[in-house]
């Protein structure tokens, strides 16, 4: 079941594209019809005016979900699934031509030669005007000129067509017929071509690991793959022609033996240390010019005006073969498009780090699969499943050993017959240590729930001690002045400065999450609780004592009922930002949680877990919330009404 | 023997800031007898509710004392129920709750406190409606249950700090004539702050007229209204000739001493 709906998922996403378009248009002709219906006798301003409108919700989730989907290239996979195969077949073509493109005008505006000549003469020209007058001998320094204006020739013969030897032209020219050929065999179309066996049974498009089938599935993809291999193999050639002058030779042979004469000169000669240095500076930047000259990159403009317009022509023949391609693309892969790198095809823009809803949503499924043999779970921990808990590991996480320590009497030792006769101190011991077989009860269990009985375990400690200390810092002098200072201290530092303290105090696992969070939620929970207290009315508590109240009593059923409110609000801001506190800590460190999943996923740019990661927390945030919201409005009805 | 006494009674406010020291109250002698209504009418700012708040223990005088049957009051107790302006509900609780709070404190059985709401809510006119949270009742209602939360505990003394004060003019007068039921048939001894001429003297078998600065007792009568009230409509108590004159003449006695304090004399 799981196999076809991955295997679908394209499908699947075409339907619920259709569907969500459907729900955008009615929710927005129902909220119409609605608002004609009630526009005339609602006041503007009238808080009333907010109730209700799911119709509205519908909408701006459909909104949502269909700009994911558009941007995600959800929907060009929906409606194209073979769009991508495609252009991955175009984007091999483009990847064959990239290096002769950039070599000219087409690709980068100059032609290569251009930029080279321009670059090079610049450079002589500085060494012209910078020729240090003081190392060098006045003959030296006319010896070095002429060698300069040697180099400078070396320029002008490149760029001389007339200087051309027939061989290259001879292979610039098959060059361009070989470009041509390729333009004609675009033109010509893909009737008659066909995908191959063994790229038909590829996996579509998003189903592994490799983004985009890279074998053509369509006779269109055969045709450009074809015409990619052969354009590889021209490249190649482009790639390979030098402008090797005989003009040039004679020049070359005369200017290298002058440079070593200048080099064993400076070997040679007496000069103090600094003179040298810069003898040999100035003549290495002039044969470093020289020996980029002497290889012959530079050609005359007039020779490569043929293989640029064979190049243009191919482009033109490309893009009139991609046909409808080029609409879907525009339209339906916003970004980039379909890029080729070395072994696979991958998307670029949006849908890079953006991935398409289907492919959360089976990366979600698979990770919630609690079958761990069968690829479920991730890194060897389910998601959220259950589990048996011996009731022993409780027991030894909340008895501490030092309860038998204190034990009176010794631990037994062994005996003289070489056995052990355990005494009570001994089983106290392994009690508190969870040695004992005390059964089983089930338990959650998975990323998920480890992360939850973080937030809530903190949030219970944060509660249980921090709202008692708030309701007396809000009643008593010497609780409100001695806590104060230590508890404003430490709140404004934000946790996760505290974390890699607390993490190496408490260590990694479940205990130094757990105390980083309480700290967040304890200092809210003070603060709330305070609030609250302080603001009750004093003729209740003056009420309250006419009536017979200790002070214990009062504390208990009037100023913390009246603080209830407060106390719910800060334990629902304690519950979001406990959440995300925990988040950040899990990246830290540990081995379980959703931000450890979110953690290993950055490392490897896992965008698909990622986004898993982001929207499971979103979702556990908004339940969190929502059963916070319910609680306060079952447990504090009289809010506002007092 | 419950006589309420207070004996040279001072109150004097210190500013903590400038030092600056003002008379609340100054030697106010009275005693009240028990099962006597005593209302207390005054300007603004005359120690009416510092007054109040003594007997009722929430502040301690600067010199002399208060006692309740001879025992000097030193801090709030149950002896001396306190109903306020706005009720003051615990409004968590449910009516029946809030009137049987103090039962709770004490630790009473339940089915002896049950007992005692239900007579109470009966007496003030809230049969049935134990269960309703209280901030769903009307004005005229939370000050109903206040009273009965009060009387539950069969204080001595109900000191009532401008009682009905929030409540419209019917309400109001229904809730006078609640009390006067309330007087005559628990017999208690009724001490009443209020800023309401006609309902001071419908209210008061004593009356005391405060004056500002220093505060202190300006004029004491004995009126015959209140017990007219128990068998007599207040209103047309009100219509009479002998009401008329005192509230004129109790109305141009403040009205001086507001005069006097805005400095216009």
């Amino acid at each position: 079941m799981f196999e076809w709906l991955s295997d679908n998922r394209a499908l699947i996403a075409a339907v619920i594209i259709f569907a969500l378009v459907v729900s955008f248009i009615a929710s927005i002709i129902l909220g119409r019809k609605q608002n004609a219906l009630t526009e005339n006798d609602e006041v503007f301003g009238d808080p009333e005016r907010t109730k209700g409108g799911w119709h509205w919700a519908v909408c701006g989730v459909s909104a949502l979900l269909l700009v994911w989907f558009y941007f995600s290239w959800g929907v060009g996979r929906a409606y194209y699934p073979l769009a991508a195969n495609e252009l991955c077949q175009v984007a091999k073509l483009e990847e064959a031509t990239s290096p002769i493109r950039a070599a000219l005008p087409i690709g980068s505006r100059y032609y290569k030669s251009t930029l080279l000549v321009s670059r090079n003469a610049d450079q002589l020209e500085d060494l012209r005007l910078t020729l240090p007058t003081d190392v060098f001998s006045s003959a030296e320094q006319e010896e070095l000129r002429s060698l300069i204006d040697q180099i400078s020739l070396l320029i002008v013969n490149s760029s001389n067509p007339q200087n051309l030897d027939p061989d290259s032209i001879a292979r610039l020219a098959a060059l361009s017929a070989d470009l041509d050929a390729l333009t004609a065999t675009l033109q010509a179309g893909p009737d008659g071509l066909q995908p191959t066996e063994e790229a038909l049974a590829q996996p579509k498009w998003g189903t592994t690991h490799v983004e985009i089938p890279v074998l053509p599935m369509t006779p269109k993809g055969v045709l450009f793959d074809k015409v990619a291999l052969e354009a590889q193999e021209v490249a190649g050639r482009f790639n390979k022609i030098r402008n090797h002058l005989p003009a040039n030779d004679a020049l070359i042979a005369d200017i290298k033996s002058r440079i070593e004469a200048f080099k064993a000169a400076s070997e040679a000669g007496t000069f103090d240390e600094s003179t040298a240095e810069d003898r040999d500076a100035y003549v290495k930047a002039v044969e470093r010019i020289f020996k980029r000259l002497d290889d012959g990159l530079i050609f005359p403009a007039a020779s490569l005006e043929n293989v640029n317009t064979a190049i243009a022509n191919l482009e033109d023949a490309k893009n009139d073969a991609r046909g409808g391609l080029n609409i879907v693309d525009a339209l339906f892969l916003p970004g980039d498009g379909v890029v080729k790198s070395r072994t696979q095809c991958t998307e670029q823009g949006s849908a890079r780090w953006l991935p398409k809803p289907t492919d959360v949503v089976a990366t979600f499924m698979k990770l919630a699969n609690p079958d761990l043999e069968n690829g479920g779970g991730y890194r060897g921990v389910t998601l959220l499943w259950w589990k048996w808990l011996p009731i022993a590991d409780v027991v030894g996480f909340l008895v501490p050993d030092w309860i038998a320590d204190i034990w009176p009497g010794e631990y037994a030792s062994h005996g003289p017959d070489g056995t052990i006769e355990p005494n009570f101190k001994d089983d106290l011991l392994a009690f508190a240590q969870g040695e004992v077989s005390l059964g089983y009860i089930p338990m959650f269990d998975g990323h998920i729930w480890d992360s939850m009985f973080r937030v809530l375990m903190a949030l219970a400690l944060g509660i249980l001690l921090g709202v008692p200390l708030g309701l007396l810092m809000g009643v008593s002098k010497f609780f409100k002045s001695f806590f104060d200072p230590m508890i404003e201290l430490y709140r404004p530092v934000p946790p996760l400065a505290w974390a890699p303290l607390i993490l190496t105090i408490f260590g990694i696992q479940d205990d130094g999450k757990i105390f980083l969070l309480f700290m967040v939620a304890f200092a809210i929970m003070v603060i709330s609780a305070r609030t609250g207290a302080v603001g009750t009315q004093l003729s209740k508590i003056r009420a309250a004592h006419s009536l017979g109240s200790t002070d214990a009593q009062i504390l208990r059923n009037v100023i913390l009922p009246n603080a209830l409110p407060e106390i719910l609000t800060g334990i629902r801001i304690a519950v979001g930002v406990c959440w995300g506190t925990l988040v950040a800590a899990e990246m830290l460190a540990g081995t379980t949680g959703v931000g450890f999943i979110e953690n290993i996923a950055r490392t490897v740019s896992d965008y698909e877990l990622i986004w898993v990661t982001i929207l499971i927390m979103g979702l556990l945030g908004l339940i969190l919330d929502l059963i916070m919201r319910w609680v306060i409005d079952k447990t504090i009805p009289w809010r506002g009404k007092g | 023997m419950a006589d309420l006494v207070c004996k040279d009674l001072c109150m004097t406010f210190t500013n903590p800031q400038s030092g600056a020291a003002v008379e609340a109250l100054k030697d106010i002698n009275f005693t009240l007898k028990k099962g006597e209504l005593l209302s207390v009418l005054g300007p603004s700012g005359c120690g009416k509710t510092t007054l109040l708040n003594m007997i009722a223990g929430f502040i301690n005088p600067t010199a002399g004392d208060t006692s309740l049957g001879g025992k000097i009051i030193e801090g709030p107790g149950v002896e001396r129920g306190m109903v306020f302006q706005q009720g003051a509900l615990f409004e968590w609780l449910p009516v029946s709750k809030n009137v049987d709070y103090g039962l709770r404190m004490k630790k009473t059985p339940p089915e002896e406190s049950a007992k005692m709401v239900e007579k109470w809510l009966d007496i003030v006119g809230l049969q049935g409606f134990g269960d309703t949270p209280t901030y769903q009742l009307s004005g005229g209602m939370q000050q109903r249950v206040a009273l009965a939360r009060c009387l539950i505990n069969d204080p001595d003394v109900i000191l009532m700090d401008e009682p009905l004060g929030a409540l419209d003019a019917l309400t109001r007068e229904k809730m006078q004539s609640l009390v006067l039921e309330l007087w005559k048939e628990t017999g208690k001894t009724i001490l009443i702050i209020t800023h309401s001429v006609e309902e001071a003297l419908l209210l008061g078998e004593r009356l005391f007229v405060m004056a500002p600065r220093p505060g202190r007792i300006h004029k004491e009568y004995n009126l015959p209204f209140a017990e007219r009230g128990l068998t007599e409509s207040l209103r047309d108590i009100k219509q009479d000739h002998q009401f008329s004159e005192v509230r004129e003449e109790i109305l141009t006695m403040i009205w001086n001493m507001e005069e006097e304090i805005m400095g216009r004399v």
